[in-house]
């Protein structure tokens, strides 16, 4: 049997592996886009354009003003002349935001007089609008305090915020992790979705099944490459993030492959399963964008889980991505002791024991 | 015009008729079709539509008391009323790390054993600790954000601010425009039906071509007065109508089921989509005429059609704050300029100064694709 | 007129020329046969006249039109159809024809004209609502050449239209191209199927690339006459062993088995052997017979290939037994409402070759499936070896060696790693695989292509490397699944070699065929139509039971018809 299995494994690297263009499809992309989508994945707001409606002719106003455009957020400043030319800059979003100075504002706090100015921000772009909000708001106070020495000062009590595990919240700390493991998943699918609809479709499925192998050592040696492949890949990315992009790794390595097979074989029975249920290559590709989009948007890599109604939480324990993610942010940045990692591993192990055995029954019953 | 002009006109005008009907026929055979044009998308509209949300709820904090009086408690309670915490309390700060680490507390909040006494000295500030799971960045500002406001409401309702002015001198007023409660859903569903016509688009046609050169139609139809570009056509336009058909229920689902505000019109809707639906359609068909072989181009479907379109769109990331190469890199992403179009559509309306150049860019976008493919497509064999 | 000047045809990365100065004129109003064994560049020819290829030298003209350039115009006029003709198989029979016309622009009356006139040619008529993915393969390629003459072409090139259609369509698609000519009408008709060539009115014959020869086919059959004779009288169990012993004597240039006797073709000026030589008796006797074109094609090309199977002087002897090895009783496969087999009975004897015929789509292939386990029957059973094929599955498959009608082996692995795979998928390991594998590569004469991935070989060394995978493991019962299908002449004897070797060391042999000449070297053979087996017995049976006053000596291709006719008038009898 041990014969015929490594066999079958050769086989199934050769095929893979020698053909130029699948070589490419498995290597380039994922390094391509961990780079490009590193970057990409910033929750912060830069390079905002402002536009200003001062009607205020006093200095306060233009101090104010001139606070804006110091700040590194705002890359421009767009002055506005009157309130009829607002919409069309929100509009076109020539801006993102427009600041309105109220006529009296130098006047007014001169005299101590409670004033406000507006910020009339882009509602399209909710999240960068509401972050650029929270920006002005501590301009604001920063203006405020400089305006007024002492007024600010000395509150019964304040509040001392530290980060941990990522003291100057660094974006990349925390989206290069999370990249890692939704590249990995993109690049276990390809390995194992089409695979069987492809030989099913060239015909050499049949000649797999007159032979002596049986339906779960096929099974196995299509799963066994495809894990050796993927985390190969993985540890590609791993070495990546930890050496280009210098992301400190806190936690254990041997924590981390134990979890990352475990994921990789709960996603490659997936896409056994999705190969072996479909005929053609056509339906395959399909049952892999049923699983992927899906898997990414409910694993917590985008935006949190604890946003999504709780039903839908409840429904994301089915995603083994969702307890990698836990897994490798934890284990990166957090030192996650083992009790943590195993905590999540569990339920990937259940996912993994699901989906090949699903994946190997339909073998069986396609061959009867 | 010559006779024979003439003729040569309308035969072309019958050939791309046939293929057209074909392709047609194809489509509707072929169950696969059908559900990609209407069944995944609907799947993943629900998805979006509930999963991707930026509107963060009870973020879960540990609160720890070190000082056990009553001001601490009064505290803490106002932490646990708070809509914006799902908090709970702990006497010791060594209870409360293991759950940082392991995620089930995204912040701790450290109220010192001194609080009570520095709090009623005058003169004197007392420091309440916040620590935060930097680990999930964009939660840790979240938490940072709102443990403050929490704790400044707080100082007010216990009378603790009553020797300064109840309102600071200026206010700043934050006004949303376009979607004044704020609610994420409204852009981030029109945002999704971009990323999902992206998908839907490529993968319609990843295939398409490469099958006929497998199944060894290619050949025939090269033997026929074809020329590339009606064969072009002839498998355009099926597709076409079948991603507009498929638009068309994902918006009313938006509309109806979401109840997203609409403030476009049809007519503009209509045009946006086309062009965009002409980009997609180009990908996969760029896809698979050059690999010809269906399983390499499958492969280049699932790297290319979600995840460039999901992160480099402007849908979730902003793509201003993205360093400038990237931000040279998302020009060349179609579902940006949608996204774009779309939110307007959907929340502003027909701003036909910001829609014409991005419908331009995307007709542009798409000219390239179809073009490269077009040259792609061979007369012959070699 | 077709002219051919002087054409020469590089591909990319091959060392030799595909076509190599290729010079011959195509006359209109006649069927011009194109024959040579695979990889002669008779596929690139025809795309080089079609226009889908550019000649790197020389030019090709149809009627003053450059092919490489005025393709528009020469598509216009032109019918063809390509080897693995590409229907819509999601599309209907009507479907398809319709996608066609529209292509040609045939319009109005004329388009139901040609439609009718179409679908009663070929018997579609009553499939038009069909999916072509349904249909037979003969009914297939009939569709697939109507569709190429949907508007009269002044032009038809066909590449191998009939490779895998049973002998009773291959009359049909013969009569349908048949009727196209016209005086005016140019058809060119690449064939492995040297009966076919013989009715052309001219041939070129092809071979690595050069122009062999080109005139009638008779012309070329003349330069064999008198070297042809039939060995007659001998028992039909040493007719295997003789036939093996005649090809090997040097004045021998080829020889095949006909139904009980023998047929061979001498050296030019070399006596034929003396009758008492083999030992049999006075019954055994030596005629001269009348030549084919293919006694002359194999002449022309350097004569057969020898009667000696390295394969099987590889292969260890297996006890005689008198117990069948391969057993099928009352197998039965429904899919839905539609019976594919019924009620299909048949023993083999230890080595014993087995043939199943039938037209296309009659259910030898679904037989097949069943056989090697990869179909479960709806009723009845199989056994092979004395195994259970649905109880001692793995077991009884390890016995088996399996050859698809379709080639299906790693078009992306090479020719090293498919042999590996496949002897490691059998159990094979260390010094046994490498040992296995040497032989398969030494047998079948692979080593020059070792490193080439399977997908590129040219066809008879698939076949070649299919067979070689089958057998690799050297197993007791072999399926062959159409092994020969679209294959040269001269690798069909080598193939046939290997059988009979085989099957002298008691491998025991099930092979669909829908070569005649093949089913020849039959023990038995099982008639299957319409699902049922209508008639089994030894190639002489069954050309015996078609004899008729009209046919006093019937082929074997003869007999086939004929007793699918018999059937078909005892159905509507019976109706």
């Amino acid at each position: 049997m041990l014969t015929r299995l490594r066999a079958l494994m050769t086989k199934e690297l050769l095929n893979i592996l020698r053909d130029p263009k699948s070589r490419t499809v498995l290597i380039v992309p994922p390094i391509i886009q961990i780079f490009i989508f590193s970057f990409a994945m910033t929750m912060e707001a830069k390079n905002i354009h402002l536009g200003v409606l001062n009607l205020d002719a006093g200095r306060a106003g233009f101090e104010l003003v001139q606070r804006f455009r110091e700040a590194k957020t705002f890359t421009r400043i767009l002055p506005l002349q009157g309130q009829a030319e607002i919409a069309p800059v929100l509009d076109e979003q020539q801006a993102l935001a427009v600041l309105v100075v109220p006529v009296d504002f130098s006047r007014r706090l001169a005299a101590g007089s409670p004033t406000q100015v507006q910020l009339l921000l882009d509602g399209r772009k909710t999240n960068t609008a509401q972050i650029v909000g929270g920006y002005a708001q501590r301009i604001l106070e920063g203006f405020l305090a400089e305006q007024a020495p002492g007024a600010a000062s000395r509150m019964p009590a304040v509040l001392e915020t530290r980060h941990w595990f990522n003291p100057n919240l660094e974006f990349m700390w925390y989206t290069v992790p999370s990249l890692i493991c939704i590249l990995s998943t993109v690049i276990s699918l390809i390995l194992t979705a089409l695979s069987v609809a492809r030989e099913r479709e060239m015909g050499t499925f049949e000649q797999l099944l007159v032979s002596p192998l049986q339906p779960f050592e096929i099974l196995l040696g299509k799963a066994l490459p495809a894990l050796f492949l993927a985390l190969c890949s993985a540890s590609l990315l791993l070495a990546i993030a930890i050496f280009v992009f210098r992301i400190p790794f806190q936690g254990s390595l041997t924590l981390l492959y134990g979890a990352m097979v475990v994921f990789l074989l709960a996603i490659v029975g997936i896409g056994l399963f999705i190969s072996s249920l479909c005929m053609t290559q056509q339906q395959a590709i399909l049952g892999a964008f049923v699983f992927m989009p899906p898997a990414v948007i409910l694993s917590g890599f985008a935006t949190p889980i604890e946003n999504m109604p709780a039903w839908l939480q409840t429904v994301t324990g089915v995603n083994p991505l969702r307890w990698f993610l836990i897994i490798v942010r934890g284990v990166f940045l957090k030192d996650m002791p083992p009790g943590d990692v195993m905590t999540n591993i569990l339920p990937m192990v259940v996912i993994a024991l699901v989906t090949l055995t699903a994946a190997g029954w339909l073998f069986k019953r396609r061959m009867g | 015009m010559t006779a024979d002009a003439h003729h040569s006109r309308r035969g072309r005008a019958r050939r791309l008729k046939a293929l057209i009907v074909k392709e047609s026929l194809q489509v509707v055979r072929d169950p696969s079709s059908i559900l990609i044009a209407f069944v995944l998308p609907l799947i993943l509209l629900f998805l979006f539509g509930y999963g991707v949300s930026l509107d963060a709820r009870e973020v879960r904090l540990g609160v720890v008391l070190e000082d056990t009086g009553p001001e601490a408690r009064r505290l803490a309670g106002a932490f646990r009323a708070t809509p914006f915490f799902d908090a709970r309390t702990a006497l010791n700060r060594r209870d409360l790390e293991a759950d940082l680490i392991s995620g089930r507390i995204r912040g701790m909040l450290v109220i010192p054993q001194d609080f009570a006494q520095t709090l009623n000295a005058p003169g004197v500030t007392a420091t309440i600790q916040l620590i935060a799971d930097g680990s999930e960045t964009n939660t840790a500002s979240y938490v940072a954000n709102y443990a403050s406001g929490t704790l400044t409401t707080w100082m007010i309702q216990e009378g603790l601010m009553a020797d300064r002015a109840a309102t600071p001198p200026v206010v700043l007023t934050p006004r949303f425009f376009y979607n004044a409660e704020l609610d994420s859903r409204n852009s981030l569903v029109p945002g999704s039906l971009a990323i999902i016509m992206a998908i839907i688009g490529t993968l319609l046609t990843a295939l398409v071509v490469a099958r006929e050169w497998e199944r060894g139609t290619m050949e025939a139809l090269l033997a026929t007065p074809l020329s590339a570009l009606e064969i072009v056509i002839g498998k355009l336009v099926p597709y076409f109508v079948l991603g507009m058909a498929s638009m068309a229920v994902c918006t009313a689902v938006a509309f109806f089921l979401y109840g997203i505000p609409y403030r476009g019109s049809l007519a503009a809707l209509t045009v946006v989509s086309a062009a965009f639906l002409l980009t997609a359609l180009g990908q996969g068909f760029l896809i698979s005429t050059v690999t010809r072989n269906q399983f390499i181009a499958s492969q280049a479907a699932l790297v290319s059609a979600f995840l460039p379109a999901f992160i480099l769109s402007g849908f979730v990331f902003e793509i201003a704050s993205m360093p400038w190469i990237i931000r040279m890199v998302a020009q060349v992403i179609p579902a940006r300029y949608f996204v774009t179009n779309l939110q307007t559509l959907f929340l502003t309306g027909d701003v036909w100064s910001l829609l014409r150049p991005n419908i331009l860019i995307l007709l542009v976008l798409a000219g390239v694709l179809l073009a490269l493919t077009l040259k792609k497509t061979p007369s012959r064999l070699e | 007129m077709l002219t051919i000047e002087s054409i020469t045809k590089y591909f990319a990365g091959a060392p030799q020329p595909a076509l190599d100065a290729i010079t011959a004129e195509i006359r209109p109003g006649h069927i011009t046969g194109l024959v040579g064994p695979d990889g002669a560049g008779k596929t690139t020819l025809l795309r080089l006249m079609a226009g889908l290829l550019i000649p790197s030298e020389g030019r090709l003209t149809y009627d003053g039109l450059d092919t490489a350039g005025d393709t528009q115009p020469l598509h216009a006029v032109m019918g063809y159809m390509p080897q693995r003709f590409g229907l819509y198989e999601d599309l209907s029979v009507i479907e398809n024809l319709r996608l066609y016309a529209d292509l040609r622009r045939i319009t109005g009356t004329q388009r139901q004209r040609t439609f009718e006139r179409l679908l009663a040619f070929t018997g579609l008529a009553p499939f038009q609502k069909r999916l072509a993915r349904q249909l037979s393969g003969g009914m297939k390629q009939k569709l697939g050449l109507a569709c190429a003459l949907i508007k009269k072409p002044r032009l038809l090139l066909l590449d191998e239209p009939s490779v895998g259609v049973d002998p009773i369509s291959r009359r049909e698609l013969w009569r349908m191209v048949g009727e196209m000519l016209d005086g005016e009408t140019t058809i060119v008709w690449s064939t492995a199927y040297l009966d076919e060539a013989e009715q052309c009115e001219r041939v070129l014959l092809l071979s690595e690339g050069r122009l062999l020869y080109s005139g009638p086919p008779q012309r070329l059959t003349r330069r064999v006459d008198g070297r042809v004779y039939q060995l007659l009288g001998i028992p039909a169990a040493q007719r295997r062993r003789l036939l093996t012993e005649i090809l090997e004597r040097p004045e021998i240039r080829d020889g095949v088995v006909q139904g009980k006797a023998l047929r061979f073709v001498m050296d030019a000026d070399a006596k034929p052997p003396d009758p008492a030589a083999f030992g049999n008796g006075p019954e055994t006797r030596i005629v001269p017979v009348p030549p084919r074109f293919e006694d002359a094609f194999i002449d022309l090309l350097g004569g057969g290939p020898g009667g000696d199977s390295l394969l099987a002087r590889r292969t260890f002897e297996r006890p005689a037994s008198e117990r069948p090895i391969v057993e099928a009783r009352g197998l039965t496969k429904r899919f839905g409402a539609f019976t594919a087999v019924s009620d299909n009975s048949f023993a083999i004897r230890r080595g014993e070759i087995f043939g199943l015929l039938g037209p296309n789509g009659a259910g030898k292939s679904t037989t097949f499936k069943m056989m090697c386990g990869l179909l479960k029957p709806t009723a009845g059973e199989g056994f092979v070896a004395g195994l259970h094929l649905a109880r001692a599955a793995a077991k009884a498959r390890a016995r088996l060696g399996y050859m698809a009608q379709k080639f299906s082996l790693y078009g992306d692995l090479t020719v090293q790693q498919n042999l590996l795979f496949f002897s490691g998928a059998y159990g094979l390991q260390g010094r046994a695989q490498q040992e296995a594998v040497a032989a398969m590569v030494d047998v079948f004469d692979l080593k020059s292509f070792l490193g080439t991935s399977a997908g590129t070989l040219p066809l008879g060394f698939k076949q070649r490397l299919a067979l070689a995978c089958a057998v690799v493991h050297q197993p007791d019962v072999l399926f062959l699944d159409e092994p020969t299908s679209g294959v040269d002449p001269i690798t069909r004897r080598e193939f046939w070699n290997h059988i009979n070797g085989l099957v002298e060391k008691g491998v025991t042999i099930l092979v669909t065929t829908h070569f005649m000449d093949e089913a020849e070297y039959c023990d038995r053979i099982g008639l299957i139509y319409r699902g049922r087996k209508i008639a089994e017995g030894s190639p002489d049976r069954l050309k015996a039971a078609a004899r008729t006053p009209e046919q006093p000596d019937p082929t074997l291709e003869d007999a086939f018809i004929a007793l699918i006719e018999q059937s078909d008038a005892r159905e509507a009898a019976a109706a």
